[in-house]
């Protein structure tokens, strides 16, 4: 088990996320975090009453400035576990502080509604797969970003523009189209207004959902690029989500992965890819060589 | 098929029923309360909100005056003051400083209000954050959230194309710190007669089914940002050519005949030419 | 000066009303509210199905001082029915109790009870009638007496209870029976429509549509901006007995001391739409969901847009608008839709100046 160590800038614990009212059978017989017992589901799918176990008992710890990688085929549950942590969806049970909120001392699953507004936009950023899940598509490019300066608070025009035409310089989008909406982008391009916006209040924690998926080969690494050198000069935590172990290769210090709904292995990266334990990591590493 | 026509149309359940919506939109300043409209012989869109206000609240000793687009005499405001007429004989005016109960459509009269008048203002769109979000089920989640980043990013947006707010009428306000509320389209000009308002103002959307209400002395504040402050309409030093009346909202008028351009107060009763 | 803003709303107002009445009045031709109710039945069905009001003698006045404008007579009988005291709730009626005058199913061949084709223009051929110009009494009452020559007598409406096609399929196991819903149906007449909406209020507020709207959605679900295309299990008109449980009887009060009020026409349609139920992952049994609509009056075209629009509303998470609550029940109400649009036609001096001034205001900051 993680220990709880004070000054984690991230904390979660046992975070479970159900489709479905679940049944005794699937609710009793779920495993305790040992792999070997799957219980009665099928994957993460009880075939009795048809509940999908999203996420099951995921626990983890992020410290300031760390690079976290959580890789895993597409229904392991990263995706669900990054939008429980952004408040798209609700988790149905579990634990996660924050530490710069209440000194990481409050469950902010449990907290009202608009303070987890207030958390998301001020402590979070947040950068989606698809850019239409984060980005008004008709609004230009710097409207995008000070969507979520006014949300935290400001109301200045020069100040908010400034911001967002620093922003965009910083990601590369040219001064001219700064004022064209997204929808005109290429795909690169909405990635990078998309990181440009989660980063504009500069919060402690990024999570990065699959962003470099179906991007050509040259701009995935340009943005990869970029993502490296943001935590070098700011010094931002990082939750990178992948399917791709060449992205976590090269981002994570540490990562998990995740099978089914829950996490399988978890240890430094380097480690993880010389020395997979589990059988399904070592399928994913060979897969890699 | 004749039948007597019950005091002020509405029987006495339906008056109770939205007196109780009234009730609550005034206890809680700019949240919109929703409530079961009734069909009038007047068309929805056309000021059934309200009318429907204005007959729930109506007794024998009011005296009522109704304003279409700043006009006593507008057809509209005709009909509604003929359909109130019949049901009730209660008097009517032209005089702000007279009428007990004003309903308007789109202006707030020149002349103050007092704490013993009620303003009944008719509204087409009462949601704030409509044209950002579609969605009824959505927009309630963010009133009571108080998330309205929407509402400043389109006026933000606005400034970014076009240099200015470009709202025109109906721009929205926060009500009491706390809810963004619509005004319903009055000129940005009668805005600031809002805030602190000694009047009761209530708001009635007939078909989109919803009452609001600016209680007296509340404070109500146009949306803006620090360096593009609210701004109401400016007419260029103009003035009423009847009347002479500068700084009051100006109809534009084009005389044909001389080709120029010339202006009259468009709250007509307030008009000096037309003022007892 | 020479010139002031139009003024005289009142005399304008006045003088216009007069006009209308000459207009209606200038053809010197006395259109009869019998000739309305008898003569223009699809029409009074119509204006009563889209005002929830059932009373063809006043439809029919409606009509007249409408002079044939459905949203127009449609407001009338709004208005008045909303002057209306509504006492007493009616018992849940189903279209099993229909004495039938037409039933047909696009399912079967051959259905229990048979196939009633009943008066249907469906199979008619468009071309006008010429000799209709001249149509005189005779020519009537020659039409009356042949017809009841033919089928011995009056065509009386059928008084078998005919059970439904879709009891043959829950039968089988392919329609699943439904669980009643013994909580009261709302009532978006008396209650501010909340979103999600009941179903209850979702048919209400079908039922109560104006028909090109309610059909225009249907067709576009079917079309492809919807994914219902469905089969039509049954549709029938016929006359439903209303009770209404006796007011002094207490909730516990039997249904054998209802009162009895009449009876009314009705348009009933079941329609059937495959659908794929999970058994297990990436397993599926295929069963059919059902799509209902009924309207007051024989009105068919719309009874079948509204179970289209019924299945529709039943799945919310298929990505067309016509699954889309909020988008259908918002849209589709005759008193409000041409409402809003004719507000169009009244005085907007006031806000379009206002927009004239945010108009001004940039091009004056863009002189140089």
């Amino acid at each position: 088990m993680i220990q709880q160590q004070a000054g984690a800038l991230l904390k979660v614990r046992n975070l479970t996320k159900r489709f479905g009212d679940g049944c005794p059978q699937c609710l009793e017989g779920l495993g305790t975090g040992n792999d070997a017992e799957e219980g009665p589901l099928h994957h993460n799918y009880c075939p009795i009453c048809g509940t999908v176990h999203a996420l099951r008992d995921i626990s983890l710890d992020l410290w300031p400035g760390e690079i976290l990688g959580i890789v895993g085929e597409s229904g392991s549950g990263k995706s669900t576990l990054m939008r429980c942590l952004y408040f798209d969806q609700e988790a149905t049970e579990g634990e996660f502080f924050l530490d710069p909120f209440d000194g990481g001392k409050a469950n902010v699953l449990k907290v009202s509604a608009q303070a987890r507004r207030a958390i998301r936009h001020t402590l979070l950023g947040m950068v989606y797969q698809n850019p239409v899940m984060g980005l008004r598509m008709n609004y230009s490019a710097v409207a995008n970003i000070a969507e979520k300066l006014i949300a935290a608070g400001s109301r200045n025009v020069g100040t908010m523009t400034a911001r967002a035409s620093e922003l965009l310089d910083q990601v590369n989008i040219p001064l001219r189209r700064m004022g064209e909406s997204p929808s005109r982008f290429s795909g690169g391009m909405q990635q990078r207004v998309q990181i440009a916006k989660a980063l504009s209040n500069r919060p402690p924690l990024l999570l990065l959902d699959e962003i470099t998926t179906g991007l050509d080969l040259s701009v995935q690494a340009k943005v990869l690029d970029l993502v490296r050198q943001l935590q070098a000069d700011l010094g931002i935590g990082m939750l990178v989500v992948s399917h791709d172990l060449g992205v976590i290769r090269m981002l994570a210090d540490r990562t998990l992965v995740m099978l089914n709904g829950r996490v399988v292995e978890s240890g430094l990266t380097d480690q993880i890819l010389e020395d997979p334990q589990d059988p399904y990591t070592q399928d994913l590493v060979h897969s890699l060589l | 098929m004749n039948h007597t026509t019950h005091f002020a149309f509405f029987d006495e359940g339906s008056k109770r029923e939205i007196r109780r919506a009234i009730l609550k939109a005034v206890a809680i300043p700019g949240y919109q309360v929703p409530f079961a409209s009734r069909e009038m012989p007047i068309a929805r869109g056309w000021g059934t909100g309200g009318l429907q206000l204005t007959l729930s609240l109506v007794g024998l000793n009011d005296t009522l005056k109704v304003i279409d687009q700043g006009a006593d005499d507008s057809v509209n405001a005709v009909s509604i003051k003929a359909l109130v007429g019949a049901s009730t004989g209660i008097a009517m005016t032209d005089q702000t400083s007279q009428a007990t109960l004003i309903q308007s459509r789109h202006r707030i009269p020149e002349v103050p209000l007092t704490e013993n008048q009620i303003l009944v203002l008719q509204v087409p769109m009462p949601e704030p954050l409509r044209p950002i979000e579609a969605s009824e089920q959505v927009t309630k989640r963010l009133h009571a959230e108080k998330e309205y980043s929407g509402a400043y990013l389109s006026l933000f947006e606005d400034i970014l194309r076009y240099g200015t707010m470009a709202a025109g009428a109906d721009h929205p306000v926060m009500v009491e710190g706390r809810y963004v509320m619509a005004p319903s389209p009055i000129p940005r000009f009668d805005n600031p007669k809002l805030d602190k308002n000694p009047a009761l103002i209530l708001l009635g959307a007939g078909r989109e089914k919803k009452i609001y209400a600016v209680p007296p002395y509340t404070q109500v504040k146009s949306l803006d940002f620090e360096d593009h402050p609210f701004r109401v309409e400016d007419f260029g030093g103009a003035h009423c050519s009847l009347c002479g009346t500068q700084g009051v909202f100006l109809d534009e008028l084009y005389d044909p005949t001389t080709g120029r351009t010339w202006h009259q107060c468009n709250d007509t009763s307030f008009c000096g030419r037309n003022a007892p | 000066m020479a010139y002031v803003a139009v003024r005289g709303g009142q005399a304008a107002i006045e003088a216009s009303i007069h006009r209308l009445g000459w207009q209606r009045a200038r053809g010197l031709t006395v259109l009869g509210v019998v000739a309305c109710r008898e003569g223009l039945q699809a029409l009074v069905d119509q204006v009563m199905s889209e005002a929830s009001l059932y009373d063809e003698d006043t439809a029919a006045l409606a009509i007249k001082q409408a002079e044939g404008s459905p949203e127009e007579a449609v407001f009338l009988l709004r208005a008045h029915r909303s002057t209306l005291a509504r006492k007493y709730y009616s018992r849940a009626m189903g279209g099993e109790s229909l004495r039938l005058e037409r039933r047909i199913s696009a399912c079967f061949k051959d259905i229990p009870g048979g196939q009633i084709l009943g008066s249907s223009r469906d199979y008619t051929h468009r071309l006008l009638n010429g000799a209709l110009v001249e149509e005189t009494l005779d020519d009537l009452e020659r039409l009356v007496a042949t017809f009841e020559e033919t089928v011995d007598g009056i065509p009386l409406p059928s008084t078998d209870r005919l059970p439904k096609v879709t009891e043959y399929l829950r039968q089988e196991g392919l329609l699943a029976r439904p669980v009643p819903d013994l909580s009261p149906p709302g009532d978006v007449t008396k209650q501010y429509l909340t979103f999600p909406a009941r179903r209850s209020e979702r048919l209400q507020t079908l039922t109560r549509g104006q028909t090109g709207a309610v059909s225009a959605l249907g067709y576009a679900s079917m079309r492809g901006y919807g994914s219902v295309h469905p089969t039509v299990s049954e549709l029938r008109v016929g006359l439903m007995p209303v009770t209404v449980p006796d007011p002094l009887g207490g909730s516990d009060a039997g249904q054998d001391e209802d009162y009895y009020v009449g009876e009314i026409r009705v348009t009933e349609v079941e329609s059937l739409i495959p659908v794929a139920v999970p058994r297990g992952p990436g397993v599926f049994d295929l069963r059919f969901d059902l799509g209902y609509g009924c309207c007051f009056g024989q009105n068919e075209t719309k009874t079948i847009a509204m179970s289209i629009l019924d299945q529709c509303l039943e799945t919310p998470e298929e990505p067309y608008p016509t699954h889309d609550e909020e988008f259908v029940l918002s849209h589709i109400d005759a008193v409000e839709t041409t409402g809003f649009l004719s507000h169009l036609k009244l005085p907007h001096y006031v806000t379009f100046q206002a927009k004239l001034d945010a108009l001004r205001h940039q091009a004056s900051r863009e002189k140089p």
